[in-house]
This record gives C-alpha cells, structure tokens and sequence, in this order.
C-alpha cells in the first residue's frame, strides 16, 4: 500500500516541481529522491511499517513475493534513472512531466503486484500503459516518435478492449472479480470442464496479457513501438515495464493452471515457442542495434513465458533472478547505446579501442543476456530451465528454448564482434564520471549475482 | 589446499596482467606463473592419494565447489600444466599487440581447462567448459588469421550449442538423483530408465563430440586450428579437445552405462570413419597447419573409439594417449609455428632441404612425426596399442578398418616429413636458419618426454589405474 500511495504523491509533486525549478538538473536530483523514499517505504512495508492502513475489500494483498518483486523494480528505476537521467533531460522541454509520468507506471506496477481481483489487474494496467503511451511521443519533433506513440495507443487500447471483455465473461460465468473465487472453485480438484463462457474470458485475458508482455503472435507492435519511441523510454519500457506484466501474468494464471487442463499447456507452449522464435529469428537480421534489441527483448519474453508454463516453486524464483538479471542488463546496454551516435552495427566498429570501459561493460550485459554462465543472465536461463525439467516432461521444449538461446548468441555477439575485432571510429559521448562508475558497478553485480546467486535469492528468503 | 592453487596461481596472474603494459615483465609474470602450477601438478601426481577440496558454493540448489584429483583428472592436469609453460618459452620471442591482454585470456583459459578435469560437481564442471571457452573465442578473435571472426564464431556458435544441450542434460539427470545433487557421486549412482538414459546420452554427446570433435560434428575444427594465433592453436589441439574425451570417460559412462554400451555401436562406427576420412584428407593437405589439424582428428577418432569399447586395458590407453597426444601435437605445432615465423608460408609445396640449413630442427621433426605414427619406443606406441587391443577384443572388422589408418598416418607424417627436410632448397627456403634458444630448448624437452615415455611406460600407466 505504501507504493501506491507515495508513487502518486511524489508523481504529483514532480509534476509540479517543473513550476519552482528551472534548472532540469535540479527536477533529476528530485526524481532521484522521490525513487529512494519510494524504495524505502515499500522495504519498510515488508517489516509492517504502514503510512496508512486501508481496507482494501480484499481487492489488493500484499504478499512478500510481490512486495519483493515491486522493490526490484523501483531499485531497477532507480538505476535507471541514474544512468540516463542526462538523456531524460535532453529529450525534450518536459522533464518534470516525464518524471512525473515515469512514477505513474510505477504506481501502476505497484497495483499490478499486490492485485487479488481482476478489476485491480485492469486499473493497474491502465495506469502503467498510459503514461507510456505519452512517454513514447515524448519526442514531438520527431515523426517516428509520434508515429509510435500513436501506434502503441490504438493497439493498447484494443488490447484493453479485449481484457476487459474477457473480464466481463468471467464475471458473467462466476459473478465474481475476486482471483480465488474466479480461478479455483474450493472443493473441485480442477477436473471439472469450465463453462465456455469462462474458458472465452480466459483465452481473451490470455490473449490481452500476451500483448501486454509482447509474446507472439501478439508482438507486432513491439519493434516499432521500441525503435520509434525516445532510447531513454526505449530502456525503461522494455525492462521494467515488461517485468512487472509478467509478473501479473504469473499472478493470474498461477492458480488456475489446472482448471484448463491440457490445452493450457498447449496453449502456453505454442506461444512460448512462436515468441522465441519470431523473437530470435528477426533479431538476427537487423542492421540497427536498437531495433535488434527490440527483438531480443521479445526474445528473452519467450524464455520468461517458460515460468508461466512451469508454474512452480522453482519458477518463481526464477522468474525474479531472470527480472533482475534482464532489467541490469538491458538498462546497462541501452545505457551504453543511448552514448553513441549511430544505432547501426557499423557504429559500434572500433569502440573498444576508443571507449575501452564502456565496451567492456557492455560485453559484460550482452554476454549476461546472452546467458553465458559467470553472469546474472545464465542462472537466470538456468532457472527458467530447471523449473520446466522439474515439472515433468517437456524436454522438447527445454531444447527448443536452449537452441534458440544459442540463436541468440548469434546477435549479441555480433555486438562484441563489433566493439572488439572491428576497425572504426564511432562517435560517441563518453558520458560523466558518476555515469562510468555506475555502468562499471552494475556489471561488477551483474557478475557478482552470476557466481553467487544466492545473494538475491536470499534476500527473497531472509 | 594443492588443487585450489592450480586454478588459483593462473587466476590470479590472468586478472592481475591486465593491470601490466610492459610486454617484458607481462611475458616474464606468465612464464613465472606457468611454471609454478607446473610444479605443483608434478607434486600433485607425486602424490599418490585422490585428493578432494569441497567448500560451500550454493546449498539451496545443492551445488557444491568440489574438486577431486584423482588418476585421470591429474594426468590431464599435468598435460595442462606442463603445456604451458612450454608454450609460453616457445612463443617468447613473438611480439603480440596487447601482449598484457594476450597472456592474461591465455591463463584465464588454463584456470578453466584445470576446473574441468578437477570439477567434481557437474554445474561447476558447465561452468568451467565455459569459463574455458569465452577467452578463446576472444584470443582467436584478437589475435588470429585472416578469416578469424567468421571462423572463431563458427567455432564459438558450435561449441555453445554442445554446451546448452549439455547443460539440459545434466539438469535433467540433476532432478532424477536421489537428493537432488549436482555432486559427481550423486550422478554416477542415479539410476535412470532406458528411455532416459538415451535422452541423457543424446544431449551430453553431442555436446562432447562437438568438443573433441569426432566425426561429423568436426566441420569447426580444421578452420579453427588454420585461423587462431599459433599458441592458441597449441592450446586447442593439445589440451582442449581431450575435454571432450575427459568429459565422456567422467561424466557420460558412468551416469548412463546402460545407454552407452547401446550406443556404443554406433559412436564406434561413426569415430572409424572419421579415422579414415581424416587420414585420407591429411594425406591431400598442402598446408602444415590443417595437416596436422586432420591428424589430430584421426588420433582423436581412434580415442574415442577405444573408450566406447567397455575394456578396462583401452580406456587406460585413452588416458595415456591423452597426455602422449597432447606433448607429441604441442612438439609438430611449435616445429610449424617456427617455419610459419621464419619463412613466411606454411606450404609444403614451397618448403624443402631444410635438413641442410636447420638439422637440429630437422632431427627433431623427425622423432615428433615417428611419435606421430605411434611408433615402437616412441611415448604414443603403448597407448595406440591398448586401444587396437580394445578395439579389437570387441569386433576384429572395425579393427581391421582403424588399423588402416596406421598406414595411412604414416603417409602423410613421412610425406609431410619429405618435403619439408628432404629435397632441393626452394627460393623460400634458401635463407632457412636453425632453431635456437627457448624454442630448442622446448623442442628436446618434449623430445625427451616422448622417448622417456616411450621406454618407460609404466609411470604413466601405474598413475591412471
């Protein structure tokens, strides 16, 4: 409860901050700390410690596991926010409001990981998409911007449209929003064959999540949406945004794996195959690094849909090492990308012999999300494997996630390739001081998580 | 304490020479520190008992930092740490670019050879294979031929592919143990239905034959050893494809015995024919480089070959062989490097006489190329003949077919041997000088080492058992 409410307060107040200070500089040292007090009140919710104690009908609980998980992602913003604050302020006149708007998602994802109802799951997707939809077109001069924004709107808003008919069909077949109620009637073992009214709901909640998360075949939108929208946005969508869909996703489906039986299993194989590979495939022929990573994020959604299958205990842990390890890395990438000039390959040529560090921390994020062990990225791929083998069966598509996995090795390293064997001159800002010490420090953690592991997961555990 | 400072000493000296830039003291701390952890695997195999290190590495998915040396683990651990010193004195007059950078991948490449043949845990093992992997790609990437990236990732993509089918076959034998172990006792006494144990087969040899590489997952290799930088190269061929070997006799027979003695028709079958068709090819071969990378794929097929046998004799004769390999394809890569460094062409077509301008180099390539056949009283004799002994105890036909390959490396060895000491001097060659200092000095130790071995076995034999 503490996120949600402080996430809108301090929203509102940077907002309005933009009013009494000029100097944009000073609005990122603001957002800065309204992200630290977000941190700490939602660390401090989990020892009981409550700004305010609301009745929430049951609509919202707050488990450890989601509180956890919400703090993830506000440290995640938070490293974010400090490594590309500069970029937010370039962007365009607005910095305030993006600041603003940035903590809106979060308050947004803080309702989407403590939501028990359905109309809950629907109130925070809409909080976190809208501001999304005005931070794509950030960038107003800029026709691709706009463009994107407008595209993610209309399709956002019919993927809304989908979810809330589905909302409609499960309510009218159980005359209840209530998670518990609506997924696992008390007393049926999941034998029973559910009304066609509720397997509709479900397939279309299915389907809206699908979009949200960017899982095929619902992931068109994906690459123009991320190529079009200002890199800065670009990072934060595909990281932290994605993270928290998926752990909605999880959510609602975690209970109900059993009512649809086998075609459940069915049906999440197939998307979790057909995201791997409309994600690797296409990534492999891009010629732009941005929209490659666009791709590779839908890729990496293919790998995280492997804990939805799953569905266990080891797949939670996963799914939170894999938010972790993903979000370091993609943030620390784009972070590196948003410095140079020119998104193409070629524009990477040579940039190791010039900017040796930022080279090397990006190999060190490219080899974690390529899963290459000693990094975050392969306990990550190990978890989210280990939780499929552990539920039985399914060894194809164990094989089938770790070929494309060595698919994805194909693009990232091209990145390194690049960077490394290369001969070039790229342009490229080398950024501030506290910028390369950040960017050396979240790599060191990314390794540091790669050969100890246990240091999340306990955390998860105390 | 002694096996931690196997990986710990080239650790150490590998992260630390990225802080050097003087080539001189960078190539002096590696010499140094090479032959340091050469010392200790000589007082590692002196000692006679399996020595065990095990410390707490991550409990909640019972995985443990566990090394053991026992026989095989320390016979490879001592190819490794004898290699490389000998490769850093013979490539010490080589000037690289970034030499810090160079010499710091190389050691980080030893500490994940040693882990692999100490793991005693399977994830650490999956994490050695890659520990052991990601600074040769860069090292061949850097510092190789002309073709380097597309051959070097070719290299790269193939291996990771064997790993990642590796890595699921090991999680999926880590969730049948009884309590749920990655430790190497756990794996050897899970017991699996036949259906599993082929799975298990499947996924973990792949993996493995792509490594050593048998026939027909071989196609990275010939490429690969042509393109990377000659110490490289020597690294490659004489420590890192006896991974794969190493791997299949601690990791794949004794976790599915079953599946093994199953299949072990077929891996015979496909190792025989890669023995003949790489023998064959060598015999075509103009350039030393991939002459000598098609040998090394004939030795390596009879290797696999033997250990699929189910023959206690030949499986020590693989052990043996692995070691003997390694000194003897170390020895014919420095004699071509050398050339390679003083002429300029690694063309046997452009070589020639070079027995007139360089005897001691030429006495010397012809002891290496008589090991090379496996001759009597040479280091590889004892071993080769274990294996055709094992080879054939299980069925005289495939013997008789391997036994072919005999002939045929004593072709393209005599042939290679011909035109490179013997016959008229070529324009190239004219100006030919002998080998002297480090390099020679390397040469007559290794050559010391074959004869050594080959009159004296029983050393070797005595340590495997």
């Amino acid at each position: 409860m503490n996120a949600i409410i402080f996430s809108a307060v301090l929203g509102v107040l940077l907002m309005f901050s933009g009013i009494f200070f000029s100097k944009k500089s000073t609005i990122t040292v603001i957002a800065v700390v309204s992200l630290l007090i977000l941190f700490i009140v939602n660390i401090a919710e989990n020892y009981g410690l409550f700004a305010i104690t609301v009745d929430t009908k049951n609509l919202l609980s707050f488990s450890r596991f989601g509180l956890f998980f919400n703090s993830i992602l506000i440290a995640a913003t938070l490293i974010f926010v400090l490594l590309s604050g500069k970029e937010i302020e370039n962007t365009s006149v607005n910095t305030a409001e993006y600041y603003a708007l940035i903590m809106f998602v979060l308050c947004g994802i803080s309702i989407l990981t403590a939501f028990n109802g359905l109309l809950m799951l629907f109130l925070g997707i809409e909080i976190m998409s809208i501001p999304l939809y005005i931070l794509t077109g950030a960038d107003k001069r800029n026709l691709k911007s706009n463009e994107a924004a407008l595209k993610y709107f209309l399709m956002g808003s019919f993927s809304t449209g989908i979810m809330l008919m589905g909302i409609a069909l499960v309510y009218g077949a159980t005359g209840s929003f209530d998670l518990v109620s609506v997924m696992n009637k008390p007393g049926s073992a999941g034998v029973e064959i559910p009304s066609f009214l509720k397997s509709a709901g479900y397939i279309l909640l299915f389907a809206a999540m699908c979009f949200k998360v960017s899982a095929a075949p619902f992931h068109f939108w994906t690459p123009d949406v991320y190529d079009g929208a200002p890199s800065v946005f670009t990072s934060f969508m595909a990281t932290i945004v994605k993270a928290a869909g998926f752990f909605a996703f999880i959510h609602l489906f975690e209970s109900n794996a059993a009512l649809l039986g086998p075609s459940w299993k069915i049906l999440v194989s197939f998307v979790t195959v057909a995201t791997l590979l409309a994600g690797n495939i296409t990534a492999v022929f891009q010629q732009s690094i941005k929209r490659m990573l666009a791709y590779s994020s839908i890729a990496q959604a293919g790998f995280m849909l492997l804990a939805l299958f799953s569905n266990n205990d080891l797949a939670r842990e996963g799914i939170i090492l894999y938010a972790v390890a993903y979000c370091m890395a993609t943030i620390g990438f784009f972070a590196v990308l948003i410095k140079v000039k020119d998104y193409t390959f070629e524009g990477f040529n040579g940039l190791a012999k010039k900017e040796p560090l930022l080279a090397f921390s990006a190999t060190i994020f490219l080899l974690s999300l390529a899963g290459i062990p000693l990094t975050a990225g392969f306990f990550a791929k190990y978890y989210m494997l280990a939780s499929v083998i552990k539920s039985g069966g399914a060894l194809w598509l164990v094989i089938t996630a770790v070929l494309f996995a060595a698919v994805s090795v194909y693009y990232y390293f091209k990145v390194i390739q690049a960077m490394y064997f290369k001969e070039g001159n790229p342009e490229v800002n080398a950024g501030s001081a506290m910028y390369r010490t950040l960017l050396v420090l979240l790599a060191a953690a990314i390794v540091l998580v790669g050969a100890l592991p246990s240091i999340v997961l306990n955390w998860f555990y105390f | 304490m002694l096996v931690l400072l196997l990986l710990l000493i080239p650790l150490i000296t590998g992260l630390g020479l990225f802080a050097l830039k003087n080539e001189q003291q960078v190539k002096t701390i590696s010499l140094l520190s090479a032959t340091a952890t050469a010392i200790i695997a000589l007082l590692l195999v002196i000692n006679k008992t399996t020595i065990v290190y095990d410390a707490s590495w991550m409990p909640s998915i019972g995985a443990r930092f566990a090394l053991r040396a026992d026989g095989m683990a320390k016979i490879l651990c001592l190819l490794t740490a004898i290699a490389y010193p000998l490769i850093f004195a013979a490539v010490h007059a080589r000037q690289y670019k970034n030499s810090y950078a160079f010499y710091g991948l190389m050691l980080l490449t030893q500490v994940g050879l040693t882990g692999v043949f100490l793991a005693a845990d399977a994830l650490l093992f999956y994490f050695f294979w890659e520990l052991a992997l990601i600074p040769v790609y860069f090292l061949c990437s850097i510092w190789g031929g002309e073709k380097r990236i597309a051959v070097t990732f070719k290299f790269f993509i193939y291996t990771f592919v064997g790993s990642i089918l590796m890595l699921t076959g090991l999680l999926y034998v880590y969730f049948h143990t009884a309590d749920q172990s990655f430790a190497w006792e756990s794996f050897k006494s899970v017991s699996l239905a036949g259906k599993e144990q082929a799975s298990v087969f499947a996924l973990l040899f792949i993996a493995f034959a792509i490594k050593m590489p048998i026939f027909p997952f071989h196609t990275w290799q010939p490429d690969a050893y042509e393109q990377s930088p000659t110490a490289v190269t020597m690294v490659l061929s004489a420590i890192m494809v006896k991974m794969g070997i190493y791997a299949v006799l601690r990791w794949l027979i004794p976790v599915v015995p079953m599946a093994s003695t199953q299949h072990a028709h077929l891996v015979i079958i496909l190792s025989v024919i890669g023995m003949v068709y790489a023998s064959l090819i060598a015999i075509k071969q103009d350039d030393l480089k991939r002459l000598i990378a098609y040998s090394s794929i004939a030795h390596i097929g009879l290797m696999s070959a033997a250990m699929f046998t189910n023959n206690a004799a030949a499986t020590s004769g693989v052990m043996i062989q692995m070691f003997n390999h390694g000194i003897n394809v170390l020895g014919l890569w420095i004699i071509a490097e050398v050339i390679e460094q003083q002429l300029g062409t690694r063309k046997l077509s452009e070589l020639g006489g070079l027995a007139q301008k360089a005897p001691a180099m030429a006495i010397l390539l012809v002891v290496l190329s008589l090991a090379n056949i496996a001759l009597p009283l040479t280091n590889a004799f004892v071993g080769e003949f274990l294996m055709f002994n094992g080879l054939f105890q299980y069925n005289v036909w495939v013997m008789v077919i391997a036994g072919t390959s005999i002939i045929l490396a004593a072709v393209y060895t005599l042939n290679m041997v011909q035109k490179i000491i013997y016959g008229e001097l070529s324009a190239i060659t004219a100006n030919a000088t002998d080998i002297t200092g480090n390099v020679r000095l390397v040469l007559v130790l290794i050559v010391l080492m074959i004869v050594v071995f080959g009159i004296l076995p029983q050393h070797l034999i005595e340590l495997v058992k």
